[in-house]
């Protein structure tokens, strides 16, 4: 334990100190490079090919809109897996929410508004019910939702009866997951022109919060990443999030759904990072005695995170509802592995306790890539891609694991 | 007589650090030999050169056994040649029975087929040596740590052992299991077995040892010969290398009024619930004041507090609380918090600390509201509590930010400490404050234990370290088989007042 001390007391090089950052925070910069080097990889493939573009406006939409339900659903597994549980009954719940909605909007009629609130509520009243099982009754995670899973792939089947799906959707239920918003400004000459302003304003904000935060910092004298990383990492993400909304803009613009899903990632980032109870999560998956014994309700926590994944499983549920466009009783099925892989892709420990929500979001988004890629520019069958996920998140786990042991 | 184990010059260096440098260790035949240092020293460092699990070639320098060069590849290899450690946290699997664990990984077999008559018969045979009477299908799950203990050295004698090494045998023994281990290593010694024993207790090793070497910094100090008399104050002079003129700091005790009171406490076990463990239990606390709990391990002591923090511990949990005379409901440890209490746990890696997480992170987990507005954080004010902390009590680290697992025993406490003073308690209830510390941090803890009770604090103590509390408080209760037997002020309270407190009223009650 001296060792470190030592290690870290001791005066370094500019150059050593960025090394020493980039080991300490290779994951997270290796999660980007794995992301951007999958994407690259693909490019390059259905170019050498003769095949069509893989990074295309088309593409892009795409892969948001296909993934959207697992990133939406991952921010609320990557809470539970941070307090040292599991929720194997996402995609059961998926399935499930999608037959209620349907059955209440299509057979019954009701108003979509009203729909939505009660598939939320019902989502929430579902997560409620696992979490008292698993918080205050001890049962294990992995039981309660193992159940859960199974039982919901029933009373989905039960909901739809006879019917073996139920469509059409009502279409202001489909804007919500393959719709993009209107070119309000049409200014630029472009297909979407807001699409583009929009993300030219996302990018100078992000900038600015990032060199604001820096200086912040900086007159703290807390400043650790190095100058370099720094301003390659700001460079990066404002050109990725212009090139996208350029992209976007020639095409069909800003899907509905991209906003819901940035809207729910900046929220629950700020939740864990900023506030009591996000600091109370990592606080019961790091020691849940201790964080008992310094007066954290830990029950209460658990519970909690169990309800927040019956909301946002019940969003998922919609979303993905409505947009295969119908609700049968295999919808779902299997996604809750596609979440659960998201989180520990994206570095959260299978010990509790670590984890980001950004690290998931980008987890989902390196699934995401690998699905669109082997597909669409690889053409490779199913059998494929289960093969190299499973391989992927095998990888990432070793890593986080090996790098653990290590230090 | 020749020599056993001569170790020349041993130096072990890790990426950026010399955990050994130069040490020379030389245990003769047939002693018991203690190895004494703080914690960090290099006391196991250099116990895992010697059994091997740091192999010939990582380390510089010879160890001579039996009059040989030796450079063992594992551990394998030194136990070959007798060479047996018996760790701090004991190796044993829980689920198995006694005979199954003495032979675990060197099973009495033939073509991989065990013959269990001969090794319950061997297995009875090494029990009896070490003196236990259990019958070797008993599980260690259903044993003591003590019984548990000598299993263990059973296991060493069935491996040919020539030089046992014991890592802090007694640390988490009573006392009547410490004595008993003691005993026996004395009767190996009488038929012929050395043993090397590293230990923080000073009156085990002037008890046992022959020979005391004494390691600080990653060097050899000294080696002390006992037959000549060593005293305590020169072993503690030679571990941290300077003059402890006091263990304690002085003591200007300013009491005043009750801060805090319990009566009529009663609490039953977690999960048998018709054992009482805290009985009809009543005590104050005042201002300013330092009270200790002395018992044995056993006597309800951590349990009695955990009961009162919050109910953190027990079943159909009675009895009144006040504070500064006022009733106060402390039936959650939220609630506990809030009416002024603190608990600084006796095991703070499993009860104290969130070891991943960093030295700022920990201080305001107790008091987060205390540096958040509306439920926000701010990352500001957490950050200058911590940095007020670490300056005021002295945590060695490089900055706020270093994580707690990397941290000594001593500055870990400190953490703990801190988190606790940041939610601003009354009256500090501190279980075991200074296990596992080192000297040096011993005296840092009492200074900020006196420190708080100068400002007016009621402090509650619980050590197993009979020394410690005299040194330390105003009043000591005496608990034994969950009562509270003896109340003794600063003037009568001795070593052997306690005692006798304790044996008078043993098995007088019945459950």
């Amino acid at each position: 334990m001296s060792i470190k001390t030592i290690d870290e007391a001791g005066s370094r090089s500019e150059a050593g100190a960025s090394l020493d950052y980039f080991k300490s925070h290779l994951r997270e910069y290796g999660m980007l490079v794995a992301l951007v080097a999958i994407i690259l990889f693909f490019a390059i493939y259905s170019w050498a090919t003769g095949r069509p573009t893989f990074v295309s406006a088309s593409n892009l939409t795409n892969l948001f809109l296909q993934n959207s339900y697992v990133i939406i659903m991952a921010i609320g597994m990557l809470l539970i897996i941070i307090t040292g549980h599991i929720d194997l009954s996402v995609g059961s719940l998926v399935g499930f929410i999608g037959a209620v909605g349907a059955v209440l909007m299509v057979l019954y009629g009701i108003p979509v508004p009203l729909a939505v609130v009660i598939c939320l509520g019902v989502g929430a009243a579902i997560g409620a019910i696992q979490g008292y099982f698993v918080a205050f009754l001890r049962i294990p995670s992995f039981i309660v939702t193992l159940a859960g899973m199974l039982v919901f792939r029933g009373l989905t089947f039960m909901t739809l009866g006879s019917s073996s799906s139920i469509s059409p959707i009502p279409p202001s239920l489909r804007a919500l997951s393959t719709g993009t918003i209107p070119d309000f400004l049409p200014v630029l000459g472009l297909a979407n022109s807001a699409t583009m302003i929009i993300a030219v304003v996302v990018a100078v904000a992000f900038a600015g919060f990032a060199f604001a935060k820096r200086s912040r910092k900086a007159n703290l004298g807390t400043v650790h990443e190095p100058q370099g990383f720094f301003y390659g990492r700001v460079a990066l993400v404002t050109l990725a999030i212009l090139y996208m909304g350029y992209l976007l803009s020639t095409n069909r613009g800003l899907p509905n759904v991209l906003i819901l899903m940035a809207v729910l990632i900046a929220i629950y980032a700020f939740v864990t990072t900023r506030t009591t109870i996000g600091r109370r999560v990592y606080a019961v998956g790091g020691n849940e005695k201790a964080a008992k014994l310094s007066g954290v309700k830990t029950e209460r926590i658990v519970f909690l995170a169990f309800v927040n994944m019956g909301v946002l499983a019940a969003v998922a549920g919609l979303v993905f509802f409505a947009r295969v466009g119908s609700a049968t009783a295999k919808n779902g099925t299997g996604l809750e592995l596609d979440v659960i892989a998201a989180c520990f892709i994206g570095g959260a420990s299978a010990y509790g306790g670590v984890g980001k929500v950004t690290g998931a979001v980008i987890g989902a988004f390196i699934m995401g890539a690998l699905n669109m890629g082997m597909q669409s520019a690889m053409q490779l069958s199913i059998d494929y891609q289960q093969l190299v996920k499973g391989l992927v998140l095998l990888a990432a786990v070793s890593f986080d694991v090996y790098n653990r042991n290590k230090a | 007589m020749a020599p056993i184990l001569e170790m020349r010059g041993i130096t072990k260096t890790f990426p950026g650090v010399k955990a050994l440098d130069n040490v020379n260790l030389t245990v003769e035949q047939g002693e018991i030999h203690a190895i004494c240092g703080e914690n960090g020293a290099g006391k196991s460092t250099l116990m895992k050169v010697l059994s091997g699990v740091y192999p010939a070639g990582s380390y510089e320098g010879d160890i001579v056994y039996d009059g040989e060069v030796r450079s063992f590849r594992d551990i394998r290899d030194s136990e070959h040649v007798g060479i047996i450690i018996i760790h701090q946290e004991l190796a044993l699997v829980p689920l198995l029975s006694i005979a199954e664990n003495i032979f675990l990984g060197n099973e009495i077999s033939r073509g991989g087929v065990i013959d269990w008559n001969e090794s319950f018969r061997r297995a009875e045979e090494l029990l009896r040596q070490v003196g236990l009477s259990e019958p070797p299908t008993t599980l260690i799950k259903d044993m003591g740590v003590g019984k548990q203990q000598l299993v263990e050295i059973a296991k060493a004698l069935s491996k040919k052992v020539r030089l046992l090494i014991l890592d802090e045998p007694t640390a988490s023994l009573n006392e009547r299991d410490s004595q008993a281990l003691l005993d026996l290593l004395l009767e190996f010694k009488r038929q012929g077995l050395t043993s090397i024993m590293i230990s923080h207790k000073l009156n085990e090793i002037s008890r046992v040892a022959d020979s005391i070497t004494v390691i600080r910094d990653g060097s050899t100090v000294s080696t002390l010969d006992c037959k000549a008399g060593v005293s305590e104050d020169q072993i503690i002079r030679d571990m941290v290398g300077r003059q402890l003129d006091d263990r304690y700091p002085p003591r200007h005790p300013k009491i005043g009024d009750v801060l805090f009171e319990v009566k009529n406490w009663n609490a039953y076990h977690h999960l048998n619930t018709q054992r009482q463990i805290v009985k009809d239990v009543s005590f104050n606390v005042r201002r300013g004041e330092i009270v200790g709990i002395a018992g044995l391990m056993g006597a309800g002591r951590t349990e009695l507090a955990m009961s009162v923090f919050g109910r953190s511990y027990g079943r159909n949990v009675s009895g009144e609380a006040l504070m500064g005379g006022r009733p106060v409901d402390v039936s959650t440890i939220p609630k506990a918090i809030a009416a002024g209490l603190a608990y600084v746990t006796e095991d703070r890696k499993q009860y104290g600390l969130l070891l991943d997480d960093d030295i700022r992170q920990n201080i305001s987990l107790a008091n987060l509201p205390g540096i958040a507005k509306g439920g926000v954080i701010d990352e500001d004010r957490e950050r200058k509590v911590a940095e007020d902390y670490r300056s005021n009590l002295r945590i060695r680290s490089s900055d706020i930010f270093h994580k707690t697992l990397n941290l000594s025993g001593g500055n870990q406490q400190k953490v703990v400490l801190s988190k606790w003073l940041f939610s601003d308690p009354e009256l500090l209830i501190l279980d075991e404050p200074t296990r596992g510390i080192d000297v040096g941090a011993k005296f840092e803890i009492y200074s900020i234990i006196e420190r708080l009770a100068g400002e007016g604090k009621g402090i509650l103590m619980i050590s197993s370290e009979m020394p410690e509390l005299l040194g330390m408080c105003d009043r000591i209760y005496v608990m034994n088989e969950g009562r509270f037997v003896a109340e003794l002020p600063r003037g009568e309270a001795t070593q052997e007042s306690i005692m006798r407190a304790i044996i008078r009223t043993a098995g007088r009650t019945a459950a």
